[in-house]
């Protein structure tokens, strides 16, 4: 069904119930409770995990596929996202032609740095991309000030002058990003029992986008193109040697991930219009790595599962503090209390980064795969038959 | 063990009938609708305490953390008080809020606007915070008080020093305790004339960020009001650890005082390479050269160690400034013996700007009798207070802004111990570093009006 074999049209419809219901899947423990701590079904994360999900699948097209490692391609999410607020500054606040303004300008910026990167290949690409990633964010950061608006961010204002739409609401405020008036921000909230669920208008949206991104990257994946990206990463002398031209392919890879960051930066910006310069640091270059790795590099689902565990981790573990610790260990004995709180805090709240790294390594050394590899194997435990000999499309260690 | 069998269409069936049957109540229930974002029940309000927990300024957050601590455990009426028993309103008793118990939740803003405001988000989508307050630098306070504004929230923005947040950035739903760059020149002006003559030459480096312009322009324009000259001004990259290559041409640039508008790791590199090429021993002009630094803070002098010493800066508040200037500070040693007493050491100036403004919020509540948002922000605007240790202080009502007396200090020659680093050099008053709203420094952009949210 859509041009596509029965086990991805499968897939696809798992990722699609995933998103659709992920406002009951995400909030498990009911409000209120200890566990409440846990549930990530608030708008704002569920947003991010679609978003990021969009960003890592467009990099996976060009790292899974294809082998080159881009250091920079938080960059193209950063465009994407100026372009999306200076859409909501000058034109309207509605959100679509602000998406598709970002994507086209990260498309066009990706074109003019993959030409030049993709000059060269291996650990010299990858430098270079990090390079302008690094230029791009310090240009940002204070010499485009009139444009990025610096270090506190390009913001709306409430003397923005709108084409389409007014400057202030009535009650003197900024008015919102909608689409065609569904306001980006309102919610419809479900109240069941003791659970409360949040089905939020821009978390549909977005999901409706990764869908959409989903759908186009199967379809990469499986096409004689896709075929062309794989037979660069495993070996590109002899692609050369047998008198194609490898590199319209790549940079083609590389301004298709590029837009595809661009349509995750902006989405961001659409779903909370602000655009920050720290967006395009090489920490969110590597962010998308690890994702992209964590999950399972050259598959399809594994940069999403990668995405969406880095973030709740950024968002849910981070914000466990002492007091919370307390409050779960009060049954212990005061001396033990303190003991067992001091063991664990490292680990949590602010040590979430020595976590994530934790769970990082692991991942690496046990599951080259990535996360993918690990569901393989606990259904590979189910079904009490050995895991079924790696097909072409399946897991393979990134490179 | 269960033997039902699933079909598509039983489970469609099913799953439509329960959700329409569950969306039913949503619609009968009595909507116990505030007309404010995050109305608190009747036993709790929820606080949302935002800082850097990771990053450059993960010191200053943790102090910060600290006040808050300090502030929830007094307005729940727990420990001395503290400040409650200074401030000149008397209407916290230490019964929480309105009578519902304080709770919080922390989150950590990276020092980058993107996490802090993906942090502030859950705190107001998935907590219910009413508030959220905290911050160490300009471009995340700048960046959560718009999201504030957006969600109907209060901001009570903590250490943030650049006159943007309540200038061109400013909005209805924010507000500032603590000083900034404008008052920082127009409080280091006069003693610096005082101190060092009205015929100097600066050379000025300055880091390339908005908070770096702002205290540039201020500094420069207020000692170029009293006669100083200013040779140079140089941006250096805010990555920057080694300042050799920008200091060496200082010396034969024809200076005679250099001004380092730097914060937290860039200043502590700064002096301290300025202090290694001997700038503090040599002579230009015929006159000693000095250094300046615009903003101090402990926690930097701290990693400047010896090198600070002798040098001139501005504080929004230090630990000793009763015990040294007398009761017009009342409520510093209040605050300074609650939190010594809970920590162990004197509290930095971000820890006091913070527990100050928790204060201020559940005071502005109080009086108002409602935490909707617009109230809160009628009781704050125009707001005349004392005994929160920075002396009388005015909360203005046409930027959100505090104003207060502003702390020059020296780096001590012969620190006793880690936390006596500073000394206060003189207080410049209120009247002095007083602007009009519409100071060019502070022009463009506007306050707008407040917002409830839903």
């Amino acid at each position: 069904m859509l041009g596509l074999e029965k086990k991805d049209f499968r897939l696809l419809l798992i990722v699609i119930g995933l998103t659709m219901f992920a406002p009951f899947i995400l909030n498990p423990f009911p409000e209120g409770s200890e566990m409440a701590q846990f549930n990530a079904g608030y708008p704002d994360l569920m947003q991010r995990f679609v978003i990021f999900g969009i960003f890592a699948i467009g990099f996976n097209i060009l790292f899974g596929l294809t082998g080159y490692l881009s250091f920079g391609h938080a960059a193209f999410l950063g465009v994407g996202s100026y372009a999306a607020v200076w859409m909501f500054k000058l034109l309207s606040m509605n959100v679509l032609p602000a998406i598709i303004l970002s994507v086209i300008i990260a498309g066009l910026f990706s074109l003019i740095i993959g030409f030049i990167s993709l000059r060269r290949s291996g650990i010299y690409f990858s430098i270079l991309t990090l390079a302008f990633a690094q230029m791009s964010f310090a240009l940002a950061y204070s010499v485009l000030t009139p444009i990025t608006g610096g270090e506190t961010g390009l913001q709306l204002a409430l003397d923005d002058p709108r084409i389409l739409g007014v400057s202030q609401t009535e009650s003197g405020n900024i008015p919102v990003p909608a689409l065609f008036g569904l306001e980006m921000r309102s919610s419809y909230e479900l109240e069941l029992g003791a659970w409360l669920f949040t089905f939020n208008a821009g978390y549909y949206l977005a999901a409706f986008f990764m869908i959409l991104s989903f759908y186009l990257a199967i379809r990469i994946f499986r096409s004689p193109f896709g075929m062309m990206l794989r037979a660069i990463k495993s070996n590109q002398t002899r692609m050369s040697y047998t008198g194609l031209n490898a590199k319209p392919y790549t940079l083609a890879a590389f301004v298709i991930s590029g837009m595809y960051a661009g349509l995750a930066g902006g989405l961001m910006a659409s779903m909370d219009p602000l655009a920050g310069a720290e967006r395009m640091q090489w920490t969110a270059s590597g962010e998308v790595v690890l994702m992209t790795i964590l999950g399972g590099a050259g598959t399809l689902i594994g940069p999403v599962l990668g995405a969406g565990m880095i973030k709740y981790f950024e968002n849910i573990f981070s914000k466990i503090n002492e007091t919370i610790l307390h409050g779960w260990f009060a049954f212990l004995p005061d001396g033990l209390e303190n003991f067992v709180v001091a063991l664990i805090y490292p680990f949590i709240g602010k040590g979430w980064h020595l976590t994530l790294g934790i769970v990082f390594m692991l991942v690496v050394i046990f599951l080259p795969g990535g996360l993918v590899q690990g569901g393989q194997k606990i259904m590979g435990l189910f079904r009490r038959k050995k895991p079924e000999p790696t097909k072409p499309n399946a897991t393979e260690p990134a490179e | 063990m269960s033997n039902s069998k699933f079909s598509r269409r039983g489970v469609l069936k099913t799953g439509m009938v329960a959700s329409a049957g569950l969306a039913v109540p949503q619609y009968l229930r009595a909507d116990a609708h505030a007309g404010f974002t995050n109305a608190p029940s009747d036993s709790e309000v929820i606080l949302g305490f935002n800082v850097p927990q990771t990053g450059p300024y993960a010191d200053e957050g943790a102090d910060e953390l600290r006040a808050y601590e300090l502030a929830v455990e007094h307005l729940n009426g727990g420990g001395d008080g503290g400040m409650l028993s200074t401030f000149s309103s008397k209407v916290l008793d230490g019964t929480g809020i309105l009578g519902r118990e304080v709770k919080y939740v922390t989150g950590d803003t990276q020092t980058k606007s993107d996490a802090a405001r993906a942090s502030a988000r859950s705190m107001i989508e998935k907590d219910g915070a009413i508030m959220i307050t905290g911050g160490s630098s300009s471009g995340v306070a700048v960046a959560v008080q718009a999201l504030c504004q957006e969600a109907g929230i209060i901001f009570m923005a903590g250490l943030t020093h650049s006159n943007d947040t309540t200038g061109k950035d400013k909005r209805a739903n924010g507000f500032r305790h603590f000083f900034n760059s404008y008052m920082s020149g127009a409080a280091l002006a006069p003693i610096l004339a005082a101190q060092y003559g009205t015929d100097r030459k600066a050379y000025h480096l300055t880091a390339d960020y908005n908070w770096g312009y702002t205290t540039q322009e201020a500094i420069q324009s207020s000692t170029e009001a009293m006669g100083w000259e200013t040779v140079n001004t140089v941006l250096t990259p805010l990555t920057q650890t080694d300042f050799s290559s920008y200091i060496a041409p200082v010396l034969n640039s024809g200076a005679d005082v250099l001004v380092l508008n730097h914060y937290g790791g860039n200043m502590v590199n700064s002096l301290t390479n300025a202090v290694q090429f001997g700038l503090r021993q040599a002579e230009a002009n015929g006159k000693q050269f000095e250094i300046v630094v615009p903003l101090y803070s402990e926690l930097m002098a701290r990693g400047a160690g010896q090198n600070i010493a002798g040098i001139l800066g501005s504080q929004n508040w230090d630990w000793k400034l009763e015990n040294q200037l007398g009761d017009r500070y009342s409520g510093t040693n209040a605050f300074v013996r609650s939190f010594g007493e809970k920590f162990g050491f004197p509290p930095s100036q971000a820890a006091h700007t913070c527990y100050v403004q928790t204060l201020l919020y559940a005071d502005a509540v109080t009086r108002a009798g409602s935490f909707n948002p617009c109230a809160v922000v009628e009781a704050l605007e125009g707001f005349e207070f004392d005994g929160l240790g920075n002396g009388p202080t005015l909360y203005r009502a046409e930027d959100h802004q505090c104003f207060k007396d502003v702390v020059v200090v020296r780096g001590k020659e012969n620190p006793e111990n880690e936390f006596d680093l500073v000394e206060i050099v003189e207080v410049t008053p209120v009247a002095q570093v007083t602007y009009a709203p519409d100071h060019p420094q502070f022009a463009g952009g506007a306050l707008g009006s407040c917002n409830p949210g839903a």
